[in-house]
């Protein structure tokens, strides 16, 4: 029993992580159509530019702030320098563009820094809390919190406010959204930056435990665009939830087969899914006429 | 009066096609003004330039006195003018009231905290545009389905739906792309009225149409393209019985007639 109960606080833990990419995930394609794989770059800025603010002397919340809004300045620089000249172009070279861009930010921050793992300490501590005869760390309670926090504010975010449904109506519709006056340009530059902010987030929270260098973000959008298609593309709450159900399919499979089939299990399982619910989870069906 | 809208010497080319060339006319507050041709005469292409779809190669749009020629289109909503689309841009995925909504993104401007948070002037912004939103489907006879969702309704309902989100906008020029296509002859009546009425309430109105007896019926000023080109404007009766206009839709019958006899 206390097993199971540590196989699932992991598994929450790494969840809470692929739903932190998934949701930023459905910010741009709910604003686009465009599935950004540099957003596991994100991931990796937001852990990189921490450590290398705190290494230079700055306190650890003020690193990780100007980590986000750096890395939210370079999902704005993304969408003005590669997304938005493309513009008419379709949406799968669009998509072969971000793959384009993940593969330079890697090799930027290479250069920039360096190519080591790092890590900076955990915001409580590294005494693990026990819960139920399992333990888990501070740190992965904070992972949780984010991704929660970051979930309501999205949702709230998406149906309460005149801007999260003016991101919406641009995704239905961009001529149309135009016509009733959105700026659909500032719809994408505010999409990037909030996308890349929340990638960034999770990168700060997540390196006390998983540690970060230049190519962690690779594995991260695999995970993280799995999670998104397994709950629904473009919906925070499939984000959320395909998130750490991958998280739990990948710790049970790692604690009761073995820790080298969790991620083929957990892939077999997202297919299957998909196969019955080519929407996912919470997806809703195209109704796209012609 | 002002004048509010002024088109002076549009045009455009793709590639070596001279789609519209050196078009020029005016639309005075309460007007119903008609653009006619045949097919591909240009007045899609005309549209287009006027509500910032294209940027126009040559001339100038004029809205209020104000140069807005080639600015974007949500620049144009703001500046109150409206259009709806011969093949329709509905935000279909949404239910017909949000669609309708959607129309008052501009009026309903507030912070983003004051929506987070649910605050009394934000709630009441969404109330009032829920409202009105309700008052136009009901004025375009789509009351009934405002819960469903947009892309099941028929093509008519749907030119009906683009017409009231146009409206929601409380536009000062209207710009409506053969707005009575696929529609049967009472919903066709239906529209015009709505058309008379909105003509009425001082809103500048600039129509594409290809039902001639509606055209001959609501308009005030109608302007003729043929081949890109104005070849007449005038009152209905004036432009039906122009030779030159009569020529353009009965051309090679004219020219037949003429070879024969």
């Amino acid at each position: 029993m206390p097993e199971l109960m540590q196989f699932l606080l992991s598994g929450v833990t790494v969840g809470a992580v692929y739903a932190l990419v998934a949701l930023g995930f459905t910010i741009i394609y709910n604003a686009s159509d465009v599935v950004n794989f540099a957003q596991g770059e994100f991931v990796m800025l937001g852990g990189m530019v921490t450590v290398f603010a705190h290494h230079a002397g700055l306190p650890l919340p003020l690193a990780a702030l100007i980590a986000i809004l750096s890395t939210a300045g370079i999902g704005v620089a993304l969408n003005k320098l590669a997304i938005e000249p493309a513009r008419g172009a379709p949406v799968v070279s669009l998509i072969i563009i971000t793959i384009g861009a993940s593969i330079f930010i890697r090799g930027v921050t290479q250069l920039v820094f360096d190519k080591q793992l790092h890590r900076f300490p955990a915001f409580s501590g590294d005494e693990p809390i026990r819960v139920l005869g399992a333990t888990i760390l501070p740190q992965s309670l904070w992972v949780i919190a984010g991704a929660v926090a970051v979930f309501v504010g999205l949702w709230l975010f998406f149906t309460r406010t005149l801007i999260g449904r003016a991101v919406l109506a641009t995704s239905n519709n961009r001529l149309a959204a135009r016509l009733v006056g959105i700026n659909t340009g500032w719809v994408m530059t505010l999409s990037f930056a909030l996308s890349a902010g929340i990638g960034a987030l999770a990168g700060v929270l997540v390196t006390p435990i998983t540690l970060v260098s230049y190519d962690v973000g690779i594995a991260l959008a695999l995970k993280g665009f799995a999670a998104a298609m397994l709950g629904g593309m473009g919906n925070p709450k499939g984000a959320l939830v395909g998130g750490i159900l991958l998280g739990l399919l990948e710790a049970l499979t790692a604690g009761y087969v073995s820790s080298q089939y969790k991620d083929a299990a957990a892939f077999v399982v997202i297919l299957a899914v998909l196969f019955a619910m080519p929407q996912g989870l919470f997806g809703k069906k195209s109704t796209d006429r012609v | 009066m002002t004048v509010l809208l002024e088109i002076e010497g549009l045009g455009i080319s793709f590639g070596g096609l001279r789609a519209v060339n050196d078009v020029s006319f005016r639309v005075n507050p309460g007007e119903i003004v008609s653009v006619i041709g045949p097919n591909g005469a240009g007045k899609t292409t005309l549209f287009n330039m006027i509500s910032g779809i294209y940027k126009p190669g040559a001339g100038r749009v004029r809205l209020m006195g104000e140069d807005v020629t080639g600015i974007s289109p949500h620049l144009l909503a703001r500046r109150g003018m409206s259009r709806t689309f011969q093949n329709l841009q509905i935000f279909q995925s949404m239910t017909v009231l949000e669609n309708a909504v959607a129309g008052y993104h501009l009026q309903e401007s507030g912070s983003v905290l004051a929506d987070l948070l649910g605050l009394p002037a934000s709630r009441r912004r969404a109330a009032a545009a829920r409202e009105g939103a309700r008052q136009l489907l009901e004025r375009v006879d789509l009351a009934r389905a405002a819960e469903m969702e947009a892309g099941s309704l028929s093509y008519g309902a749907l030119k009906r739906l683009e017409i009231a989100r146009a409206l929601a906008l409380n536009p000062k020029v209207l710009l409506l792309d053969e707005p009575a296509a696929g529609c049967n002859a009472v919903e066709t009546e239906e529209i015009d009225h709505l058309i008379a009425e909105v003509a009425a309430s001082g809103v500048a109105i600039l129509l594409v149409e290809h039902d001639m007896k509606m055209v001959m019926r609501i308009s005030r000023h109608i302007v003729v393209l043929d081949h890109g080109e104005k070849i007449a404007e005038g009152d209905p009766a004036t432009v039906s019985r122009n030779p030159k206009v009569i020529e353009a839709y009965l051309g090679t019958q004219a020219e037949d007639a003429h070879a024969h006899g």
